[in-house]
């Protein structure tokens, strides 16, 4: 069973949109399998990479949690690329699309990796694949504005995984294992012992600000916009939807994992996280509000949302960082949406992403415009939709800790009011009248784009209203890390 | 009078050396080596690069910040790099017997490595038999570097204009005409030799210190050796961006099977059929002979692709 899901991993070389969107069904069909087969168990295990045990060869462990977002990693890897298919064949050039579909073979394929590795250095392996792919989709599209961005992303990006590998040399050097459980245990008796108090300290930090400065934690997030912003469709969903995300789930794979969430508490890492994840709330707002340009104002969003997540992980709880991964779905599920329709919407005025071009633009394309209002309903928080359930989680997730809960609600509180300031004057902009000579043409109906939007307004409606089960599924998969 | 100034210049105290390098004087010096006649020009020079590059900066909104910026810069780099000094000064000392990385992992490796992996070379039991997954993961990292420099140089209608055109016609019907005699003959003499030793690397990768990445890379070299005497139009001839396109994914794809089929049964805890054989022998160390032609083609092609891709843009 697990062999089937490990082969999606393993497959190269393959040259065509087909062949990527079997390998994602492929991944999503096992991936549920595995989440039917382990969710009501309950159980977790690692899978052996070859003929040799743990300690020495290579493995991957599956819990509920894991299951949980691997599935949704697939789930939202497929829409992505249904909904922007038209823009895809449009931006690549044609003799580059095959090259274009490997890259994202090898994104799912590592944020795969990521989600499932028990060693930190198949971890790191895999960063340099996600991080090597995610630039160049970002470069996939031709234009100056894509080659500046992705420059900023690569030069970030590798001072990330430099960060990262520096860390883990450091980690080997003090506890001399690779594998996450000896690891754990190697870590319990240097606390204990208090030796090396310094370097894990340190190994701790370089290891944090690598994955933050990858997943765009607030002071690192300025090669965000315009990567997400300038990209073609299907690239800034994945990025913004997944990418991102791979290296949060591992950072807190290895907050468990590895370095326990005690220890983080009492190196008083959690407070940094949580101030980031607080200022880049803000900031992220306040960026999208003084956008112009539809996809960089959703790109700054999705500074502030992960904020959010940020602010979930540095509350150091296990409710805390259940509301991040919760956040994390939503999050996946939301912003893929609001870039398929955005660019959707745009289509019809000669790909004029200015919010004032696209006044009325949403009568041109009904579903393109109600997925939009959705996402943005869901961003803002409005209950019924995902939005909401996530920051209920947030702001029932602070009640133990006093100082925090009122940094978390006042924040809250102003994120909310900003999310509502730059969504509800877009999704005006959007519906209302067209001025005379204003109205672009209508596209022709894309069949592939529809199937994808409709599924993820049912997965964010899913995840505003039955919750409940993801939520005991993740609870589940925390106790069992 | 310029000299005068210049050795005045360098009386400086190294303190106020450092405040010039700090406030980001000295790279006008390191990277304009002082040349007395052009010292004047360069201060002519400099405000237009600033104004160039003032626009830019305002955009950023960073123009009153420059100075604090580069202050703040060095700064940090200053309290990484001390942090992470005393760090390595507290980590354990290289070598000693009772290193934490010393521990039963290390041991297995060393003492059972042959037994277990049939290679004597006990790097290459490690890389491709009990690590072989992030192994495959490096070798992918390859395949995808090549893949994203094909995307960005490869010839297309958005990067290419005619006078480029026009230039590579040229140079092709040059390279037809003329032939380098003495570099064509020493190539004769060492590509085979070079391309041997190559596929020696490549093939005692279980036996003796190299391996598929050390041997591809001097395949590679052979194979760019050849592209340079013999011109990118006989190279061509035999290796096509479709033949190189065949070879590394088949080589991938090989790899990937014959993983899968040792992750497989490892993880089923199913015997493996393929036979360790005698230690020492060529043909021996199971899988770990395939893996590394996979990866010693895969390096070779690599290395031979962003040549051929830097310099013409095309393979």
């Amino acid at each position: 069973m697990i062999s089937g899901i490990v082969t999606p991993l393993l497959k190269n070389g393959k040259w065509a949109y087909r062949l990527s969107l079997f390998a994602c069904s492929a991944g999503l069909v096992l991936s549920g399998v595995l989440l039917g087969r382990i969710g009501p168990r309950n159980e977790s295990f690692s899978f052996m990479m070859g003929h040799f045990p743990a300690p020495w060869g290579n493995e991957l462990s599956v819990g509920p949690l894991e299951a949980v977002l691997a599935t949704a990693i697939c789930f939202v890897m497929l829409l992505a690329l249904l909904g922007g298919r038209r823009d895809i064949f449009e931006d690549v050039l044609p003799e580059k699309q095959k090259l274009y579909f490997i890259m994202m073979d090898e994104i799912l394929a590592a944020l795969l990796a990521l989600t499932y590795t028990n060693d930190i250095f198949t971890a790191y392996v895999f960063i340099e694949i996600s991080t090597i792919a995610a630039c160049a989709i970002v470069m996939a599209k031709d234009s100056s504005a894509t080659m500046v961005a992705t420059m900023r992303y690569l030069i970030m990006s590798l001072l990330g995984s430099g960060l990262v590998l520096l860390g883990i040399v450091l980690l080997y050097c003090i506890t001399g294992h690779l594998l996450f459980p000896n690891l754990q245990q190697r870590v319990l008796e240097l606390v204990a012992t208090g030796q090396y108090a310094m370097p894990l300290t340190v190994v701790v930090g370089l290891i944090v600000m690598g994955l933050g400065i990858k997943s765009a934690m607030f002071p690192f997030h300025l090669w965000l916009p315009p990567a997400h912003g300038s990209a073609t469709t299907a690239s800034s969903s994945v990025l913004s939807g997944l990418v991102v995300k791979g290296y949060i789930i591992l950072m807190i794979r290895l907050f468990y994992k590895v370095f326990t969430i005690e220890v983080i508490r009492s190196l008083r890492i959690t407070n940094m996280v949580f101030l980031f994840g607080l200022a880049g709330m803000i900031v992220g707002s306040v960026g999208a509000i003084k956008e112009e340009h539809i996809k960089r104002m959703l790109a700054y969003s999705s500074v502030a949302q992960l904020g959010y997540v940020f602010m979930g992980i540095g509350l150091g709880t296990d409710v805390g960082i259940m509301a991040a991964c919760f956040q994390i779905l939503v999050h996946a599920c939301t912003k893929p949406m609001l870039f398929g329709c955005a660019s959707a919407l745009s289509a019809g005025r000669h790909h004029n992403k200015k919010l004032y071009a696209l006044r009325g633009a949403a009568y041109e394309n009904k579903l393109a415009g109600v997925g939009f209002t959705v996402g943005a309903l869901s961003m803002i928080g409005i209950p019924l939709f995902g939005g909401f359930a996530a920051k209920v989680f947030f702001a029932s997730a602070t009640m133990a800790q006093p100082v925090k809960m009122w940094m978390t609600l006042l924040t809250l509180a102003l994120s909310t009011v900003l999310n509502a300031l730059y969504y509800i004057p877009a999704v005006t902009a959007l519906w209302s009248k067209p001025a005379e000579g204003e109205a672009g043409e209508k596209q022709p109906a894309d069949p592939t784009f529809a199937v994808s939007t409709v599924l993820f307004i049912l997965a964010v409606f899913f995840l505003g209203i039955c919750y409940q089960p993801v939520v005991t599924l993740i609870q589940n998969g925390l106790a069992l890390l | 009078m310029n000299k005068m100034a210049r050795v005045k210049k360098e009386k400086k105290t190294p303190w106020q050396r450092f405040c010039a390098w700090v406030n980001g004087d000295a790279q006008e010096k390191s990277l304009l080596p002082a040349e007395p006649p052009k010292l004047k020009k360069k201060k002519a020079v400099k405000p237009q690069q600033k104004k160039a590059a003032a626009p830019k900066k305002e955009w950023m909104g960073l123009t009153r910040f420059d100075h604090i910026y580069r202050v703040c810069a060095v700064f940090i780099g200053v309290v990484i790099v001390t942090v992470l000094m005393i760090t390595v000064v507290q980590l354990p000392l290289f070598g000693s017997p009772d290193n934490p990385a010393d521990n039963e992992v290390v041991e297995r490796y060393v003492e059972d490595g042959l037994k277990e992996t049939g290679a004597v070379n006990m790097v290459a039991g490690m890389i491709l038999d009990y690590r072989a997954f992030d192994t495959f993961g490096e070798s992918s990292v390859l395949f995808l570097a090549v893949t994203c420099v094909t995307m960005l140089l490869m010839r297309d209608r958005n990067n290419t204009d005619k006078d480029e055109d026009l230039l590579t016609a040229r140079e092709h019907i040059v390279e037809g005409h003329e032939e380098d005699i003495i570099l064509i003959q020493i190539a004769k003499l060492i590509i085979p030799c070079v391309l041997v030793y190559g596929i020696y690397v490549v093939l005692n990768g279980h036996l003796s210190p190299g391996g598929g990445f050390s041997g591809g890379t001097i395949m590679g070299s052979a194979l760019i050796l050849f592209a340079v005497s013999f011109g990118m139009i006989r190279m061509s001839r035999f290796f096509s961006y479709s033949t190189f396109r065949k070879i590394t994914s088949s080589a991938l794809m090989v790899y990937a099977a014959s993983k899968a089929y040792s992750f497989f049964t490892g993880a089923n805890h199913l015997e493996s059929h393929i036979p360790l054989g005698t230690p020492g022998a060529i043909l021996s160390s199971g899988l770990i002979l395939v893996l590394d032609i996979c990866v010693g083609i895969v390096v070779a092609c690599t290395m031979y692709g962003f040549y051929a891709l830097f310099t013409k843009g095309e393979l």
